[in-house]
């Protein structure tokens, strides 16, 4: 059984990483298309440094993403924990009910109605409406990814604490948010998920030159896409996989340490 | 706790330098600095042609894209950002003039639009050219494998062969699939008559089992891998796909078909319009026109620049039809929205008798 | 405190979710040439959309499901490897290459001359129609959909007891009895909030049934998509968004949440 979980787990990495390689594969092609390998070459690679337009909307994705992860997760943590401390219940289901409404609604909805808000309040649309609109649709799914680790939470801990006298900034952060930590992460890199994967709504929503490069590849289907695209991407995944990896091995080299396997 | 608020400070700063970081990459316009921002498909310009813009003129280019017009349009109608420059297909042009969202064009500042082919100016879209310049243009036809069929496509009628189950990829636009089952049965591509339209959606779907797929910009790669004996497709498109691969071939039915412009307009909220000016003549002059057309691949209307490009090209008739070829063809005309709905909600139908 | 924590969240709310809903709502009673009108409705309920919902749900419910029963499994084999939160990471990864590049190496993957006939005809296998069907469309669907319903499933899954299990071990219960009788009730939020978070996306999925299925499959996304940007049909666009909503709040009832160990903590 351990043996067939593993099988399980090794064809689903296959089988979600296969597009990730396909792509990357092709990065390497000179014949410059999708399909039919040619002979290898480097030059989309080289060409992403070269041309700074791009550069500057690769590192506009990567500020986006960030800081509107952040924002998000900060807000989401008060978020969920005003859900939790909600005395009635039927104002935090209603509340929730909002909250999903974000996840459930169609990009081109979000995205059109973003545009119109943004306009009514004057926002120029740049770099600003780009992070304030990511910071918008992250902070749902921050709520959902915390809100059952709160409830998860055993609420004797928060009593015992409060009877030893414990100011409620205390309880929260020294009680409540360890306890929703995972949650918080989770919270986190889903925000980071939602904002890289992105394209309805940031469409709308840059302007002024500011762009991102989910909008750009979507610009460029009608000409076909460049490899040089296929070049950045593969760049990204191996930077964050090369990031995961060197965690993992700190974190394991650690755990030897301690002699903990958690 | 530590590690998360480790993770969110560094992101934080990580983020926000990436963000400044940009500064120094492209130094962003400065008051004095004159610039124009253009609104653009993707690829759809020869970057190189942006650079030399700005070196000849010290206009900086600022160069946004979109993926569709009807998008463009959301984005400029309501103008968060004032684009100088942008560049709509001819339905869109008169549309967005109705709409009094276009600044006249000033024919003095343009001494290159002499260079403009005669037939590409004063089309009903737009009379005068008061608001339009033309960019590249080009017909909707029929992209296939001559290998794989016997058919030759002289005909739209030639697309319910039996022959072709399941081998016919769509693009995904009301107005060109009820436009080829109009022209199929003689009837004009503009037509409003409820009755005629109705008869030209019972017979696509009578086309339904011929149909692989109704599909966007991605026909292009989907035929350059071979997925489909025929598709209908614009002839850019199909110029692009027989660049790569060439066992294809391209040919517009005799029954008529539509004649498309992709034009330079100056939006309404444009605020350099002597920098617009300055960009479309720039384009207009025979040896850019000529060097733009060979980096994307489509009809340039700019006479004497065709004139620079191989004359294996010039003479090509499937993307340089003959005068006598262009008698068929038909600009599409605004309908009008009530129209226009009929058009997309029968396609909408259409699309769901398809399995 | 309380108040304190409020307010960026309910501040949030009124301005990015109260007001576009608003105007989604606003939207819904005009037709296309700003008359006023509840003829959006009555369309909504005419033959061509009823149909297109009832399509909509059913490959949404397939595609839910496939992405639970694919999701359970790994779930629980993460929950016992160390490091889980690596391994975790590692599945959601390339969720992070945009989703329009993914699909262009699906379309490759599937495509006649593509990688899966490939192997089909060096197995000797028959050459498979993928792309354009709606198996593909379902597996792009799940492929896309596994990170979101994954991490609140192993959310829950994670923070069950393992006293609980290794207490039902002991008492001789088989594996499959564990899982059914222990892991799945105590897991059981984390399943709702995964059908939750995957269900209504599901419906308006828009892109992937032009690109994978060739419009072949027409879902309410699509319909949609193309109301608000082909047919600038504002109004009718937002009255079917104005029933996913209604869609997405009935769904909700039925996974609600008992509340009864909820709200018990104050600061």
């Amino acid at each position: 059984m351990k043996l067939t979980g593993r099988l399980f787990l090794i064809i689903m990495l296959i089988v979600l990483y296969l597009p990730i390689f396909y792509l990357a594969y092709y990065s390497f092609n000179s014949a410059g298309t999708m399909n039919e390998f040619e002979s290898f070459t480097f030059d989309y690679y080289l060409s992403v440094f070269q041309d700074s337009r791009l550069m500057v909307i690769l590192m506009n994705t990567i500020s986006v993403a960030l800081i509107s992860s952040v924002v998000a997760t900060i807000v989401g943590i008060c978020g969920a924990l005003s859900l939790y401390f909600l005395k009635s219940s039927k104002i935090r289901a209603s509340l929730l009910n909002i909250n999903n409404i974000m996840i459930v609604s169609p990009d081109v909805i979000i995205g059109a109605s973003f545009l119109i808000l943004f306009t009514f309040l004057g926002i120029s649309l740049g770099s600003v409406s780009v992070i304030l609109a990511h910071i918008a649709f992250s902070i749902p799914i921050v709520v959902l990814m915390i809100l059952p680790k709160l409830y998860e939470m055993n609420t004797s801990l928060l009593d015992a604490a409060r009877d030893l006298g414990a100011t409620p900034s205390l309880i929260l952060s020294r009680v409540v948010l360890p306890q929703i930590k995972p949650g918080i992460l989770a919270g986190f890199f889903m925000a980071l998920t939602y904002s890289l994967d992105d394209f309805a709504v940031s469409f709308f929503v840059t302007g002024s030159g500011f762009s991102v490069l989910s909008v750009e590849i979507y610009a460029m289907a009608r000409q076909g896409i460049s490899l040089e695209i296929n070049a950045i991407s593969t760049m990204i995944f191996l930077i964050v996989l090369t990031i995961v990896l060197i965690y993992y091995f700190l974190s394991t080299r650690k755990t030897v340490k301690r002699g903990d396997l958690s | 706790m530590k590690q998360i608020y480790l993770l969110l400070t560094l992101s934080l700063i990580i983020g926000i330098g990436a963000l400044l970081s940009t500064r120094f990459i492209e130094p962003p316009l400065g008051e004095g600095d004159s610039a124009i921002h253009i609104f653009n498909w993707g690829e759809y310009i020869d970057p190189d042609l942006l650079d030399q813009f700005t070196e000849e003129t010290g206009i900086r280019v600022v160069y946004e894209t979109f993926d569709s017009n009807e998008a463009m349009l959301v984005k400029i109608n309501q103008g968060g950002t004032s684009y100088d420059l942008a560049i709509p297909s001819e339905y869109m042009v008169e549309k967005m003039q109705e709409r009094d969202m276009l600044i006249e064009i000033d024919h003095e500042q343009l001494p290159n639009l002499e260079h403009i082919g005669e037939q590409f100016l004063g089309l009903d879209f737009d009379p005068e050219n008061k608001y339009s310049v033309p960019y590249f243009w080009g017909t909707v036809g029929v992209l296939f494998h001559p290998d794989k069929t016997d058919l030759d496509f002289t005909e739209w009628d030639m697309l319910w062969d039996e022959s072709l189950r399941n081998e016919i990829l769509l693009v995904d636009s009301a107005r060109e699939v009820m436009g080829f089952s109009l022209n199929s049965m003689g009837e004009s591509l503009n037509e409003t008559d409820p009755d005629k339209l109705d008869a030209a959606f019972q017979k696509l779907v009578e086309l339904a089992p011929n149909i692989r797929g109704v599909v966007g910009d991605e026909i292009m790669q989907m035929m350059i891998n071979n997925e489909s004996i025929a598709a209908v497709i614009w002839s850019g498109s199909a110029r692009d796909v027989m660049w790569e691969n060439e066992e294809l071939d391209y040919v517009v039915p005799e029954g008529g078909s539509n004649l498309w412009f992709d034009t330079f307009v100056i939006p309404e909220t444009a605020n350099n319009i002597d920098g617009a000016h300055q960009f479309i003549n720039f384009m207009l002059d025979p040896e850019n026109a000529a060097q733009n057309a060979d980096y994307v691949g489509y009809s340039t209307p700019n006479d004497a620049g065709l004139l620079l490009l191989d004359e294996s090209e010039q003479e090509d008739t499937r993307f340089y039809p003959t005068d006598a070829q262009q008698e068929t063809l038909e600009v599409y005309k605004n309908l009008g929205l009530e129209n226009l709905g009929i058009y997309n909600e029968l396609f909408l139908k259409f699309k769901m008798n398809l399995e | 405190m309380r108040r304190l924590l409020f307010i960026p969240y309910i501040v949030w709310m009124g301005i990015f979710v109260i007001i576009p809903i608003g105007l989604l709502v606003g939207f819904s009673f005009f037709d296309i040439e700003d008359n006023l009108t509840f003829s959006n409705y009555r369309e909504f309920f005419s033959w061509s959309y009823l149909q297109m919902s009832i399509s909509s749900f059913w490959y949404a419910f397939l595609i839910t499901a496939f992405t639970l029963l694919v999701c359970y499994p790994l779930a629980l084999i993460i929950k016992q490897l160390k490091l889980k939160m690596f391994w975790l990471f590692i599945i959601i990864l390339p969720t992070w290459i945009n989703i329009l590049l993914k699909t262009y190496a699906f379309i490759g993957i599937f495509s006649r001359e593509g990688l899966v006939n490939n192997l089909a005809a060096q197995l000797g296998l028959p050459e498979l129609q993928l792309l354009f069907s709606d198996v593909a469309f379902v597996i792009v669907g799940v492929y896309i959909f596994i990170p979101f319903m994954l991490l609140p499933l192993f959310n829950s899954i994670n923070s069950i007891d393992q006293s609980m299990i290794s207490a039902a071990q002991d008492l001789g219960a088989t594996r499959m009895q564990v899982i059914r009788k222990v892991i799945f009730p105590l897991s059981i939020e984390g399943v709702k909030a995964g059908v939750q978070v995957v269900f209504i996306p599901a419906l308006s999925l828009f892109m992937i049934t032009r690109l994978i299925a060739g419009n072949k499959v027409v879902t309410l996304g699509t319909a949609i998509e193309q109301q608000f940007l082909t047919a600038e049909n504002w109004g009718m666009g937002s009255t079917i968004g104005v029933f996913l909503i209604l869609f997405m709040m009935i769904i909700m009832l039925f996974t609600r949440t008992k509340s009864k160990t909820i709200g018990v903590g104050r600061l």
